[in-house]
């Protein structure tokens, strides 16, 4: 079990109101899943994703990635765990401006303890992964959206993670780009990464294995992709990897 | 294990990194960052000028010391501040020659000494007339003292002294202007009423800089002490010479208990006198240049807090401005004590670099300092402490003030930092 978490609670205080943004939530994935996480404005899906992303603490109950209890570990320890374990991919790319996209995809190598060595040449590699590299030495204002989030993939990356997180990662492109991203983590979700990815769009949500629904900070459904609403949307046209059987079985339900 | 002893490795590649990276933004906001520091520059630039102009000024009076006689001890009468003899008669108080017969055996610590009165007289050689002509009555060791040797003829002899014989030196200047001949020895002058024979020639004065009266040079003549003293009644006072500038406290100790001797003071009366060192007038100098330092240190330090302050509201801005870069540096894995690590470099090297253009600032002003004429500041410049010291205060200044704002960044909430607008 990759990721396990029992009674997940966050309560916000906003003035004397206690705001219930997510109200024990018990999600399970495992290595190799692909996870769609849906729901409204307000659902509390942007709260347990950070909260998947060690960005934030619940407020009670526990949080085991690997086997260990991230709600327990201090600052510092978090800190090493999103550095090493997760892979995180925004909505709006976050490049840093001015900084060629080879360094901006080594940027987690920076703060890794594994050391710098060999760190452009790991960078170029991912880069090639995303099939960006003929555009290392460009910055983010050269490039386009499609491409600056193909950078930011490549920077989640690079410290070889358990876990791709990704927050609307198509939400300010166009369809076709879109399209294009999709692919991309459909291809890495066939290579054996863990994708987990945030989203309110259905047809993006298709492409994963397992759609996960919030509402008002509880589970709603969790049910294997056939079986939800957006079954219909499931895309005809796999890439020649998963069409060699590398897919994982869609794990599906809660355990 | 490894991770522990490579730590001080990754500390420092990181700093360094920083350090590029602080240069970067810099480098971006260079009018931002330039008119940041400028507090900083014009604090250490004013420092430095200031101490470049004392460094030069001590040079200048240490030189003046050293041409002058570091050794050399003025021992002259002096009422005392309390005591039966404070208002006493002048009769009471001054000095007679008698009261130095026999120093030298009682005060090993002085080399020699000369008695010396002054006066001024009007002299004549033939149509020739000097109207006033510096007159000084001295010993033979004044030519030992004052370092002017006899060039021609010869010095005074104890006859010449004992007898009060009517004879003297006198210099180049002296005998241009009465028109004597090259080789004046054997001629005679009229002055004091009286003819004087002159026996020798004394070398002209040194040039020992405006501290000490310098420059301008009267002609001068040379009698032995006892001719002035007996035809004038003057004013007498004694130089000495310490036999090194080390003893020269010693020799000030001896030479007072032998006058106190030889002047009949009783234990519980004060001196009647004065023995002056002239290290001791060093020492009220670098007193003196202290206290000056210490004063522009205060000035400075003013400054660099003004200047800090800039620091930090540079600081402030930058952080804000960076907010999202921070939250995403935060959640690809940075600890806190990274982000501080990384604003508390900047706000150093900012401040450094602010310091470095001080310095170079006040090394223009120590330029333009030595082009002053008159100001005798021409020996100025920069000492290598100030130089670290400055570089040191600007990095401290950065360090204090750039605190608080990556204190700031580094609490920031990854999640509120990347929802930052």
């Amino acid at each position: 079990m990759l990721i396990q978490l029992q009674g997940i609670t966050k309560i916000y205080k906003m003035g004397v109101e206690r705001v219930h943004a997510l109200d024990g939530v018990d999600i399970s994935v495992d290595e190799g899943e692909y996870v769609a996480i849906m729901g409204s404005s307000g659902s509390g899906k942007s709260t347990l994703m950070n909260m998947l992303g060690c960005l934030d603490r619940p407020t009670a109950g526990s949080y085991f990635l690997a086997g260990d209890n991230t709600s327990k570990m201090g600052a510092a320890a978090q800190s090493r765990v999103r550095n090493e374990r997760i892979g995180f991919v925004f909505q709006s790319f976050e490049l840093m401006p001015r900084t060629p996209a080879w360094k901006n995809v080594a940027l987690p190598m920076m703060y890794s303890r594994k050391g710098w060595a060999g760190m452009r040449k790991k960078a170029l590699k991912a880069l090639d992964r995303v099939g960006l590299k003929d555009r290392s030495s460009h910055k983010p204002s050269q490039l386009s959206g499609g491409q600056k989030q193909r950078v930011a993939i490549a920077r989640a990356l690079i410290n070889e993670p358990s876990i791709l997180l990704a927050d609307e990662p198509t939400g300010n492109l166009d369809s076709k780009t879109s399209h294009e991203i999709l692919e991309l983590f459909d291809e890495l979700h066939a290579q054996g990464h863990t994708v987990l990815m945030v989203t309110h769009e259905a047809d993006v949500a298709a492409h994963a294995k397992r759609v996960i629904r919030m509402r008002d900070g509880k589970v709603a459904s969790d049910l294997p992709v056939e079986q939800d609403e957006v079954a219909s949307l499931i895309p005809t046209r796999r890439s020649p990897l998963q069409q060699a059987g590398g897919a994982p079985e869609p794990s599906g339900g809660r355990r | 294990m490894i991770t522990f002893l490579t730590f001080p490795f990754r500390m420092l590649r990181f700093v360094l990194v920083s350090f590029l990276l602080a240069v970067g933004q810099i480098w971006a906001n260079k009018t931002r960052s330039i008119l940041a520091t400028l507090g900083i520059v014009i604090g250490i630039a004013s420092v430095t000028a200031v101490i470049a102009a004392l460094t030069g000024l001590k040079a200048k009076v240490l030189s003046d010391f050293e041409s002058f006689g570091t050794n050399k001890m003025f021992i002259f009468p002096d009422h005392p501040d309390e005591g039966p003899k404070k208002d006493a008669e002048w009769n009471v108080i001054r000095f007679s020659p008698g009261h130095f017969a026999g120093m030298l055996e009682h005060t090993p610590s002085v080399a020699s000494f000369t008695r010396m009165a002054e006066n001024s007289t009007a002299m004549t050689f033939g149509e020739k007339t000097i109207d006033s002509a510096s007159l000084k009555g001295i010993d033979p060791a004044w030519h030992e003292i004052e370092g002017r040797s006899v060039t021609l003829g010869r010095p005074f002899s104890v006859v010449d002294d004992y007898n009060a014989r009517p004879v003297c030196l006198i210099t180049e200047k002296t005998r241009d202007e009465l028109r004597l001949p090259r080789n004046p020895v054997g001629e005679s002058v009229y002055m004091l009423n009286r003819r004087f024979e002159i026996i020798g020639m004394v070398e002209p004065p040194k040039d020992i800089g405006g501290m000490f009266g310098g420059g301008g040079v009267a002609s001068e003549v040379f009698v032995p002490f006892k001719t002035l003293w007996d035809a004038t009644d003057p004013f007498m006072y004694v130089i000495a010479n310490a036999r090194s500038p080390e003893v020269a406290d010693e020799a000030r100790a001896e030479v007072r208990f032998f006058l106190r001797q030889s002047r009949d003071l009783k234990p519980d009366e004060p001196d009647t006198f004065e023995v002056e060192v002239l290290s001791a007038y060093l020492e009220q100098f670098n007193a003196m240049a202290a206290g000056v330092t210490a004063v522009a240190g205060g000035i400075v330090s003013v400054s660099l807090l003004v200047g800090g302050i800039g620091i930090m509201n540079i600081m402030l801005v930058s952080v804000s401005e960076r907010t999202r870069e921070i939250g995403l540096r935060k959640a690809v894995g940075a600890r806190p004590a990274a982000i501080l690590l990384q604003f508390l470099v900047e706000a150093v090297t900012l401040c450094s670099l602010g310091g470095l253009i001080g310095i170079l600032g006040g090394q223009g002003m120590t330029t333009l300092l030595q082009k002053i004429p008159n100001a005798q500041l021409d020996q100025a410049y920069i000492p290598a402490w100030a130089v670290v010291l400055s570089l040191g205060f600007s990095g401290a200044v950065g360090v204090t003030f750039g605190l608080f704002p990556a204190i700031k960044a580094a609490r920031l909430n990854p999640i509120e930092a990347l929802r930052h607008e």
